[in-house]
């Protein structure tokens, strides 16, 4: 099966003026009796473990998703989760929320050593938790207010803003930054 | 008549004035060369004219002095038949003269000449096309083949590449100053506050001699009490104290920002100036060897600027108002405690430019210690996959010792030479002590005036030898400077054009006329004449060494051609702006390169103000969506030598994305799959389909069957161009190609597959 991206592209671009030529096509997704998420496509063929993803997770969450199958291939591309109707968006929403797991740090409470490998005591939006840092370089700067520490399983931690640290966090984070 | 004898004046000098021109009427002087070997390779000055009807020759009078009228020409009659011709496949070259017959002349010269022997290779060829064609037009491109400039018709050399002379040392670093020009007005609120501070901090020497003659004095031996006059002076002396804390805190800020700021620009200025220097200059330096310029040296300087220089300049202040203050008390006794001065300044001046040369030595062990990091690391896999580590362990350790044996012989001059300064200040300080005593004794000078100049001449002794201390850091600064300065004044081997013509979006019309290109003085490209239409694709087949890759790098004016010219649309390359012309070409290298950053910005390397959706569409149809939605953090993700890895399939999809952004007009695939398996290959060929369409594509590829989309085939041999022609006219020719052809077949089928 020869996946073409642009059409695919229009399917979900219920709102879209742009692609306005082939007209509104609607798809459906929903979870079957073993939990795993059900995409019935514009043609009505079932693809069954499809995923939902980000193209750009950080710089631009809410627009450029895209489904899809088990191997990776594309099936649609959202151009903007703002343009589908809400229920959609909804829905592909708690999906993603489903997916993606980053933790936003709030506060550093401590960093074992001034070198790595070192360990990390942090209090997150998902609670408190700890981790290993390899390496300086694991810690990136995404913009002036956002930094991304990868720790040793690679997991990711999200600042969401460093000025909103508190002093503390702030002083044990600025030698990274 | 006259035309002619102007050309003569065109001759080096000293030919000029030993020979008389021994041209005859109406006869023109096409060029000139000077060979440099005789008929055995010994140095050996000569001189080959040529006319429009002989080849003139004369050899340097060996024995006799020039000038004595001595030299003998010797001439050979020019015809239809006659050749001139270059060999340079040794490392000495010659020129010979050749006709029908055979060889009748040869001159021998080494590589310094080449160029002009090509020149007057050259100006015969044109000179017998023009008679035989009757039109009298200037064939050969007035070009410089290294600058690109326009050369004027008879110099034969480039104005704009002759060098200039190499810099004297410390002059380096007055160059300096042309980088603290927009700075002028804080330098000069600099040097007044230094000024002042130096002036505020001689006054409480200079008001040791009334304490003691006025106060002190009077009262041990008289008994007067002048404790009013006292308070006065103490007052004084704690005002002086801060007005100088304030000033010297004022001058410090101040010129620690300039200074701080001058390095930060001239860091800046050496970056951007690297930047734009062209893969030439790349090609033949050390990767460490040009960060710890940039670092290091810079570094050095700023440091020299912000902390030496202001003492330098207050130390010489302090010097003469010291000396000044000193011949005002007293100039006798001020005569000789400056008595060792003159020895100081002798001692300084011998010691220099061991110092100098000291430091620039130490700088290059630095860069060449630098230099073994930067090589080892990026190359770690070979290193450990070889089992080198302990030989890579004892490089580093041996330009480390370089590093300590320079920086040892430093030590071993400046360790005496410090204490030798130290002595001879304390020598001034005792003849002060010995001639004060002795005109006291007199009844010459007062108990306060010794007292007074003991205070002064030690200040400016120490100031003295703090300056010289930094006689040091002043040659140090100065080798950095040269260092910086080295790269600063090269210029680009691509230059700039005079008067560029803007390519704007070009059709992508290629012509290559009588290509030659040479690296050093190894030609590797022997004249290729080659147009390629607009939306062409172009596969360029041939073993490697053959000079494929070379001509993809003159395409793109990574290099400049050493004769004939590269036409775009009909306009030599040489005349658009290099920036300009290149943003209508697009590379795909063998070996992609990722910089750190996310993929978009990647993606985006060649035009970072790409939106979202148009970098989605080229990762699109450069296949590479698929794969970079799945990593964690999608176009997000980060790459390059501190992120993600990827595959050299997934890498070359990315590069190729990057390709598809800038839309360019012409395309440069060099080995774009060769270095990927054949599945991976497949996906890279259906990215590479979307890429090539409409484009003006020239392709480099030793896996044949990726060229088979290509319009024409061109089949490149040592520097030539043998074959011409598609796939199956080449196959049906049995030339290179049907054997190259052949061999890969075999290689992919077995012996037995029979090509198809």
């Amino acid at each position: 099966m020869e996946n073409n991206g642009r059409s695919q592209a229009e399917l979900g671009n219920k709102d879209s003026a742009a692609n306005g030529s082939t007209g509104p096509r609607p798809f459906g997704l929903h979870r079957d009796a073993w939990g795993r998420l059900v995409l019935i496509d514009a043609y009505g063929r079932q693809h069954t473990g499809v995923d939902v993803v980000r193209a750009f997770p950080l710089s631009d969450p809410r627009r450029g998703i895209a489904i899809c199958d088990a191997e990776g291939r594309e099936l649609v591309w959202l151009a903007d989760l703002d343009a589908l109707p809400p229920p959609l968006a909804q829905q592909i929403e708690e999906e993603l929320a489903k997916r993606e797991f980053v933790p936003i740090i709030r506060r550093i409470l401590k960093v074992s050593a001034p070198v790595e490998p070192s360990e990390w005591e942090v209090e997150t939006d998902r609670g408190r938790t700890s981790f290993v840092l390899n390496s300086e370089d694991d810690v990136h700067e995404l913009d002036a207010h956002r930094a991304l520490i990868t720790d040793a399983h690679g997991i990711r931690y999200l600042i969401a803003d460093i000025e909103q640290l508190d002093a503390t966090s702030r002083r044990l984070l600025e030698r990274y930054l | 008549m006259n035309r002619t004898d102007e050309k003569w004046d065109a001759l080096p000098g000293p030919w000029r004035k030993a020979t008389a021109s021994p041209l005859e009427a109406g006869e023109v002087l096409l060029a000139w060369f000077e060979p440099d070997l005789d008929d055995h390779l010994h140095y050996a000055r000569g001189l080959v004219v040529l006319t429009d009807r002989r080849l003139l020759s004369c050899s340097e009078p060996a024995a006799s002095p020039v000038g004595c009228g001595a030299v003998r020409w010797q001439s050979w009659p020019l015809n239809e038949g006659s050749r001139l011709r270059t060999d340079e496949h040794g490392s000495a070259a010659v020129l010979e003269l050749v006709d029908g017959s055979g060889r009748l002349a040869c001159w021998h010269y080494t590589a310094a000449q080449t160029t002009a022997a090509q020149q007057l290779v050259q100006k015969w060829a044109s000179w017998q096309q023009s008679q035989q064609t009757g039109s009298r037009s200037d064939g050969t491109l007035a070009i410089c083949p290294s600058c690109g400039a326009a050369i004027p018709a008879d110099a034969g050399r480039c104005q704009s590449c002759a060098a200039g002379p190499a810099k004297p040392s410390l002059s380096a670093l007055f160059r300096l100053a042309s980088f603290s020009r927009s700075r002028a007005g804080l330098i000069v609120l600099g040097f007044l506050l230094t000024l002042a501070a130096t002036a505020a901090s001689l006054v409480p020497p200079y008001l040791t001699r009334p304490i003691i003659d006025d106060v002190i004095r009077p009262w041990e031996t008289q008994h007067i009490d002048n404790s009013a006059l006292a308070l006065w002076y103490l007052g004084g002396l704690a005002v002086a104290a801060i007005v100088a804390w304030a000033l010297d805190w004022a001058k410090l800020y101040v010129l620690a920002w300039v200074s701080e700021r001058i390095s930060a620009d001239l860091r800046a200025k050496t970056y951007a100036h690297l930047q734009r220097l062209s893969l030439e200059f790349f090609g033949g330096k050390r990767t460490g060897d040009l960060i710890s310029r940039i670092s290091n040296d810079t570094e050095r300087l700023c440091n020299f600027l912000s902390i030496n220089l202001i003492d330098f300049a207050s130390d010489i202040l302090m010097i003469v108002m010291t000396a000044a203050m000193l011949l005002w008390i007293n100039p006798l006794l001020a005569l000789a405690a400056l008595c060792p001065f003159p020895l100081i300044v002798w001692m300084v001046a011998r010691v220099r430019g061991r110092l100098l040369r000291g430091y620039r030595q130490a700088g290059a062990a630095w860069g060449a210690m630098t230099s073994v990091v930067a090589d080892a690391i990026p190359g770690i896999r070979v290193v450990k996959a070889f089992a080198q580590e302990s030989r890579e362990i004892e490089r580093f350790n041996a330009s480390n010792e370089r590093v300590f044996h320079a920086a040892n012989r430093l030590n071993k001059v400046w360790s005496l030479f410090g204490p030798t300064v130290t002595l001879l200040t304390t020598c001034g300080l005792l003849i002060v002590w010995a001639s004060g005593v002795w005109q006291i004794y007199l009844g010459r000078i007062t108990l306060g005036v010794l007292t007074a100049f003991l205070a002064l001449i030690s200040k400016f002794y120490t100031r003295m030898e703090s300056m010289i201390r930094m006689g040091s850091a002043v040659q140090r600064a100065s080798a950095s400077a040269q260092r910086i300065f080295e790269i600063l004044d090269k210029q680009s081997n691509v230059p700039e054009p005079v008067r560029p013509i803007h390519p704007g979006r070009l059709q992508g019309r290629i012509e290559l006329r009588g290509v030659r290109f040479k690296y050093g003085t190894r030609e590797v490209l022997h004249g290729l004449d080659l147009t390629v239409e607009p939306g062409e694709m172009i596969g360029l087949v041939g073993p490697t060494g053959a000079g494929k890759t070379t001509l993809i790098n003159l395409i793109c004016r990574f290099y400049d051609v050493s004769a004939g010219a590269i036409l775009v649309d009909g306009i030599d390359v040489r005349s658009f702006p290099v920036e300009e012309y290149r943003r209508n070409i697009g590379i795909v290298l063998q070996e992609p390169f990722l910089f750190y950053g996310t993929i978009a910005e990647n993606i985006a390397y060649g035009r970072p103000n790409a939106s979202r959706e148009e970098i989605v569409a080229a990762a699109r149809a450069a296949r590479a969506h698929e794969f970079i939605l799945r990593l964690p953090c999608g176009y997000d993700s980060l790459v390059g030598e501190r992120g993600q890895n990827l595959s050299g399939g997934e890498r070359q999809r990315i590069s190729i994305a990057r390709a598809l952004l800038i839309d360019p007009r012409i395309l440069i695939l060099d080995e774009a799959t060769s270095s990927v398996d054949t599945e991976t290959e497949r996906e890279i060929q259906a990215a590479l389909e979307n890429l090539v369409r409409g484009r003006t594509t020239i392709a480099i590829a030793h896996r044949l069957s990726t060229l088979r989309r290509a319009d024409r085939l061109v089949v490149v041999e040592n520097g030539h161009i043998t074959e011409i022609g598609r796939h199956d006219e080449l196959l049906g020719a049995r030339g290179s190609y049907a054997r190259l052809y052949q061999a890969q077949m075999e290689l992919v089928y077995g012996r037995d597959g029979n090509g198809k």
